[in-house]
């Protein structure tokens, strides 16, 4: 069997975001970690490798050698066996040109499964998973809290408005990870020795047939949202309740 | 002139109020760019919510009931949505960012061409889409340059749109999920029983955070109880099993903005502010003053919740008597 899983770097949440001068994306020295969700994606390739002796594991990423760092370190240093660079410029390419990229990717690996992150917390968009699933014309399993792989079908329990549902979906499959799929694993020291030494493939977006690079969705502008301003501290139960009654008339 | 598909929310047979927050962002896109919008319903045994979307001004109610689409599996669905899109000539095709909107609108998006943005809060004069990014910290104006446009709206950020009357025809679609060629097969739903309010339907929320520990319950329900309110959590609540993941509020949770929040024993993280720093007015109840969330919060109270929500349960409920 073979898995390719997304690392895909993303600014800090807690960092403080400065807009460029374009004011297409962001700029300044953001401290930069792997996405949450790509994470959790690693940790269930790792794991489906683990119970299913002979699985080869591929993490791919998009962007430059900052990109490249967050793929050997998230990705190869967890035991992840080989990494995939394909060169771009994070700012320009859309969801849409992301998930045609990565069908460029399988159509040269060919794994069973694509493991990647539900969304990533800087765009936000939540659609990478769905189109490529479309793209390639294999089913999905969206927000997985659960996966188990016997065979050639994946059991997948997801997390959706109201509950847990869960289906089969056939290999080869798409699989989006949720946060609560498992705790990723911290990279061991020897596991960043080893690292460096596994195989590691950069690609050019030209390397991969597409059709063309166009995106489908552009950010024409970006601005930060009027925030909330503190309001004031009661000092007991009974202020708060007089103050919701007469000043808010909320209750 | 645009030509706009709603796809319609259901549960259990019953039409979800996110639609018509839907159709208000629908309704905002016509009047600005001119076209008629229709409503598309998908599911099986689903006429009654066809039947209840009539008196909304859509130029036609467009019902595709079959089997295979009982379950919203993404590939079946994005298949009859889009063909049903093909056929009616919409060039946009609307849903809420729910779990189900997120999950069928990329492939359908695919389908048609169309480029996507999701979870729109606002339309610009020049046509661009507002979005909230980076967990809400910047707004992105996106444009789409396809002619098909496929939009995932977010419901809190859109009134719901009132009847207007008149009956819209129902229209009969003939679906063709081709589920079987999809290889995926539905196996069970694990729901969660609740009497109370939807997250996303509710005026009053009681939100509770991992400070509650196991006591979440016993403190959020009774205040709950007494506000009709529904109750919702942190991730970190869900993620210790204090709460099930569908009471999750936050940046990959779900988003509100009910008219009253109380935020209860949590710290305010970035990610869970992301889903709730709309609602109009915030209660933050914590024993630790530094706490971010009292950074939003309309009215603090600094003090140990398991003492102060009974009592502010009991004090709401002698004043209603």
């Amino acid at each position: 069997m073979k898995i390719l899983v997304s690392a895909k770097r993303v600014s800090d949440p807690n960092a403080k975001l400065a807009i460029a001068k374009d004011g297409k994306w962001i700029e300044g020295d953001v401290e930069y970690i792997l996405n949450p969700f790509c994470e959790n994606a690693i940790e269930c390739a790792l794991q489906i490798a683990e119970a299913n002796e002979g699985t080869e594991t591929v993490a791919i990423g998009i962007g430059d050698d900052e990109t490249a760092r967050f793929i050997r370190q998230g990705a190869l240093a967890r035991g992840i066996d080989r990494g995939i660079l394909v060169s771009a410029e994070e700012a320009s390419i859309d969801s849409d040109l992301i998930a045609r990229i990565y069908q460029g990717v399988v159509h040269r690996e060919k794994p069973d499964i694509v493991l990647l992150g539900k969304q990533a917390i800087d765009g936000d968009s939540n659609q990478v998973g769905q189109l490529l699933a479309e793209y390639l014309g294999w089913p999905q399993a969206t927000f997985a809290s659960k996966v188990e792989v016997s065979g050639n079908k994946a059991i997948v329990t997801r997390e959706v408005d109201g509950g847990l549902e869960t289906l089969e979906v056939s290999l080869p499959c798409v699989i989006t990870a949720d946060l609560r799929l498992n705790e990723p694993r911290f990279a061991s020291l020897a596991g960043i020795m080893k690292a460096k030494k596994k195989p590691f493939d950069e690609l050019e977006i030209d390397d991969l047939d597409l059709e063309d690079t166009d995106t489908k969705v552009q950010i024409v502008g970006l601005s930060t949202p009027s925030g909330r301003k503190a309001g004031v501290i009661v000092k007991d139960v009974e202020e708060l309740v007089q103050k919701l009654r007469s000043e808010a008339r909320a209750i | 002139m645009s030509k706009v598909l709603i796809l319609a929310e259901h549960d259990k047979g019953a039409l979800k109020k996110v639609t018509l927050n839907t159709l208000a962002f629908a309704r905002q896109y016509v009047a600005k760019f001119g076209g008629s919008y229709d409503f598309a319903v998908l599911g099986h045994n689903v006429a009654g919510v066809a039947e209840a979307l009539r008196g909304y001004g859509a130029g036609a109610v467009h019902l595709a009931d079959h089997a295979d689409l009982a379950h919203p599996i993404a590939s079946a669905w994005a298949k009859v949505l889009a063909d049903l899109a093909k056929s009616i000539g919409a060039d946009m095709v609307v849903a809420p960012a729910t779990t189900t909107g997120k999950d069928v609108l990329p492939r359908t998006a695919v389908r048609l061409g169309a480029g996507m943005a999701s979870d729109i809060i606002a339309l610009t004069d020049s046509g661009a889409f507002a979005r909230p990014m980076w967990a809400g910290n910047l707004t992105g104006n996106v444009k789409i340059s396809t002619a098909n446009k496929v939009i995932s709206v977010r419901a809190s950020a859109f009134d719901a749109a009132e009847a207007t009357g008149g009956q819209s025809p129902v229209v009969a679609f003939a679906a063709d999920p081709a589920l079987a060629s999809t290889r995926v097969k539905f196996v069970s739903f694990d729901g969660v029983q609740s009497t109370r309010p939807d997250l996303a339907e509710a005026t009053t929320i009681v939100a509770g955070g991992r400070g509650l520990k196991d006591r979440f319950y016993a403190v959020t329900e009774p205040l709950a109880d007494v506000l009709g309110a529904a109750i919702g959590a942190t991730r970190a609540a869900v993620d210790d099993g204090y709460a099930p993941n569908d009471l999750q509020i936050g940046q990959t949770g779900k988003v509100v903005a009910p008219q009253l929040y109380f935020a209860i024993a949590m710290s305010g993280a970035v990610q869970h502010l992301a889903g709730m720093k709309n609602s109009k007015v915030i209660v933050a109840i914590n024993k630790n003053p530094d706490e971010p969330i009292f950074k939003v919060a309309d009215y603090g109270l600094v003090a140990d919740a398991f003492v102060a929500v009974p009592e502010l349960t009991a004090q709401i409920k002698a004043l209603r008597g």
